[in-house]
């Protein structure tokens, strides 16, 4: 990942922020809107992050996996329903509900992903087709079981969405408090109390959201710092060099394709335990694949794709924020008000990154070809 | 020609396409089992509920002409995705290639009379309608060919993009300009298309159309490109080797292209007859479901045309059957979803049959798609 790359990135980052803060200044302070965009984007950009790192897990050792949409939708309802059965049916209170909804969301990645490295490690299937098998088996096992579980007078839940026990709660950490200390030190002004509030504001997150960003970091350090993220890079790279000397390449394969999932299953878990309580058809809506976009864009290493999730981020933070500043939007930008065109942002952008416009990159060499001894 | 030697050739034809047939044929009952394993696993009757989709799929003449109804934009969007894997492109855009082909169709259909201020005759107005709308998805295709021939965008992603790019732009036309004015119209939908540009049943009374022999005319024709002309045997050059295709003075880039325009005509052409002959208007949320279902109808036919046909007709019973074994069993028609996915991965994944019936390979392996880099 080079600096052009992180430099067209906060360029666009900039200017997406800027159009807000121009819109919103009529009713707004220019700070709160920056931090609400920042704690927006940071949000809404966590599916993205962890679709990206299980992209990178699985293709730096050599399995294309396009299946992350499909895994990540599967998670979401795997995830929602095993909070609602323990919450509803075994009485168990919301926070471990949650907690189990999280597992649940984790196994049922862990099990798609088991599923694509059957296929595209043992079977050898082409890597693509497999991918889009688990993307239209999510579809369909979650279009069925939702309508089974949820709407069928016979089902455990007796034909009635039952109360979802909420969402993860957010984490307060005191930021927000400690600048306010600092800002009672010089006679508590008022510029430096709105200070307090922006920057705390951007602090408050929920859980999958703060794991997403360590995970980036834990990510990279075991890519590259770690002689297992060395392996998986060599199997990725040239699987025949490594199996040469010694390491067993359909192994390797299998565990980070495992690893993978478990990524993509804690993405899915977002969806439903943290940003809404509930659970819709296709909830997922292209993610999976904008973070393939984002793995590429960011040339598979954890900080490029996650910054590239950050753009896409603050694409839809963007369209949040113009239904929020709907009412105050000049005349001449009344595009802006039309959420259909800002919601094709995320879109276009994906597309246009992709042009190569900022330069090429590389895959790992042996990056979708199954591993013939 | 000898008899040993005629009865030779049809011997090896004959045991070729048994073998050609056999794996799907055996995927196809594998998923039905696994899928009859699903439906009683959730509490159903697996044989009532087959029992059901049969009945509901061919039990009658209305059945019968359900199916085929069914059976047409099927035939349309699994050729667009099979004529792209020839050219070595995965296109899973067919989705937004229909929905915008779909869009066209009905803005010339209602719009056009209006806004010339006459009334077209039929033979006029259908072509314009169907084939500005199967020129309108082959342009939508086009955009994610040319951003891989030229800029190295990977045709998977683009095409995904484009289909969420076009279902917002439908959204945006069917809630505002193209909206039906009716005070009656509560959804997302266009006016009625003219009478002028509309397609007629095959039979009285049933909904059957001419759509239906259409999209067995255009089977026919999709293989007489690919298999008989210079074009089709660029496309599949191209497909099978980039490399040796360059060698062979082929211009690559404008075939791939090519390619993606072809197969989004064909998807195009799915949105424009369901609108022109079935609907009479597009109305939103339609054309979900078509992309997946046109790749797993592809991958089942192995992207031959008479295979993708047979393939789309039995797709096109599961969905219709469908209906009638909800009533009978009360299992929901998603059911057939999953069932679908099973067939395509039993399919996709030959060697998961060819382990459990004991079947020998080929040896060769058919390459689809390539990776990021190709």
């Amino acid at each position: 990942m080079d600096w052009k790359r992180f430099g067209f990135i906060a360029i666009v980052i900039v200017g997406l922020f800027t159009v807000v803060v121009l819109v919103g200044s009529a009713v707004q302070k220019p700070i709160l809107i920056i931090a609400s965009m920042l704690a927006t984007t940071i949000t809404v950009a966590t599916p993205l992050t962890l679709g990206a790192l299980s992209g990178i897990f699985c293709e730096r050792a050599g399995v294309v996996n396009i299946g992350i949409e499909g895994m990540m939708l599967s998670a979401a309802f795997f995830g929602w329903f095993g909070a609602i059965y323990m919450n509803t049916i075994l009485n168990i209170s919301p926070m471990p509900s949650l907690l189990i909804g999280v597992l649940c969301a984790l196994l049922s990645g862990l099990l798609m992903a088991l599923l694509h490295a059957v296929l595209s490690i043992t079977f050898k299937v082409d890597q693509i087709i497999g991918g889009t098998i688990i993307n239209i088996l999510a579809i369909g096992i979650t279009g069925f079981l939702n309508r089974q579980l949820f709407f069928e007078k016979s089902s455990i839940f007796g034909g009635n969405v039952p109360h979802a026990p909420g969402t993860l709660p957010t984490i307060h950490i005191p930021v927000r408090e400690g600048i306010e200390a600092i800002c009672g030190l010089f006679g508590n002004s008022e510029g430096c109390l709105t200070v307090a509030k922006a920057i705390g504001r951007v602090f408050d997150q929920q859980p999958i959201v703060i794991s997403a960003i360590l995970l980036v970091f834990i990510t990279h350090i075991v890519l590259f710092k770690t002689r297992w993220g060395l392996r998986t890079r060599a199997v990725g790279e040239h699987p025949k060099a490594a199996d040469t000397v010694g390491i067993n390449v359909e192994k390797m394969r299998y565990i980070n394709v495992l690893i993978g999932g478990l990524m993509a299953g804690l993405g899915g878990a977002y969806f439903t335990l943290e940003s809404v309580p509930s659970f819709e058809p296709l909830m997922t809506n292209g993610r999976g694949f904008i973070a393939l976009a984002a793995m590429i864009f960011g040339n598979w290493t954890p900080f490029g794709a996650w910054a590239a999730s950050l753009v896409f981020g603050a694409a839809q933070a963007l369209q949040i924020n113009m239904q929020v500043y709907r009412d105050v939007i000049p005349a001449q930008w009344a595009i802006l008000q039309n959420s259909y065109v800002v919601g094709l942002t995320p879109y276009i952008l994906t597309m246009v990154i992709l042009t190569g416009i900022i330069g090429k990159t590389i895959p790992p060499a042996a990056d979708g070809q199954p591993y013939e001894k | 020609m000898q008899p040993s030697k005629v009865r030779n050739f049809f011997k090896s034809a004959l045991s070729s396409a048994v073998e050609t047939l056999l794996v799907p044929l055996l995927a196809v009952i594998t998923a039905v089992i696994v899928g009859g394993i699903v439906i009683a696993a959730v509490g159903g009757n697996p044989f009532f509920a087959y029992i059901g989709l049969i009945q509901g799929a061919f039990g009658s003449a209305k059945a019968l002409s359900e199916t085929a109804v069914w059976a047409v934009p099927y035939i349309f969007a699994g050729l667009a995705v099979s004529v792209a894997f020839k050219g070595g492109l995965f296109n899973i855009g067919a989705e937004g290639q229909l929905a915008f082909g779909a869009v066209i169709a009905a803005l010339v259909g209602y719009g056009l009379p209006n806004w010339l201020g006459i009334d077209l005759p039929a033979i006029i107005h259908i072509p314009l309608a169907v084939g500005l709308g199967a020129l309108a998805g082959a342009l939508w295709a086009a955009i994610p060919g040319f951003l891989k021939a030229y800029m190295g965008g990977h045709e998977v992603i683009n095409t995904i993009m484009m289909n969420y790019i076009a279902l917002n732009m439908t959204s945006y036309l069917l809630n505002g300009p193209m909206r039906d004015p009716n005070p009656n119209n509560v959804s997302a939908r266009t006016p009625e298309i003219a009478m002028s540009a509309r397609i007629l049943p095959l039979f009285e009374g049933l909904r059957i159309h001419w759509g239906f022999v259409l999209a067995l005319l255009v089977a026919f024709l999709v293989w007489v490109v690919i298999w008989k002309t210079t074009v089709g045997f660029e496309i599949r050059t191209v497909g099978s080797n980039p490399d040796a295709a360059k060698f062979a003075g082929i211009n690559v880039k404008r075939t791939i292209i090519l390619s993606m325009a072809f197969s989004g005509l064909l998807a195009g052409l799915a949105g424009s007859i369901e609108v022109t002959a079935l609907n009479y208007r597009h109305e939103l949320g339609f054309s979900i479901g078509y992309g997946f279902d046109a790749i797993a109808i592809a991958l089942l036919g192995k992207t031959h045309p008479l295979g993708v046909v047979i393939a789309a007709i039995l797709f096109a019973a599961m969905r219709n059957g469908a209906t009638r074994m909800q009533f009978l069993t009360q299992i929901p028609v998603d059911v057939i979803s999953v069932i679908q996915a099973l067939i395509l991965l039993f399919v996709a994944a030959d060697a998961i049959i060819r382990y459990i019936y004991r079947i020998k390979s080929r040896g060769e392996r058919v390459v689809l798609t390539r990776g990021w880099g190709g």
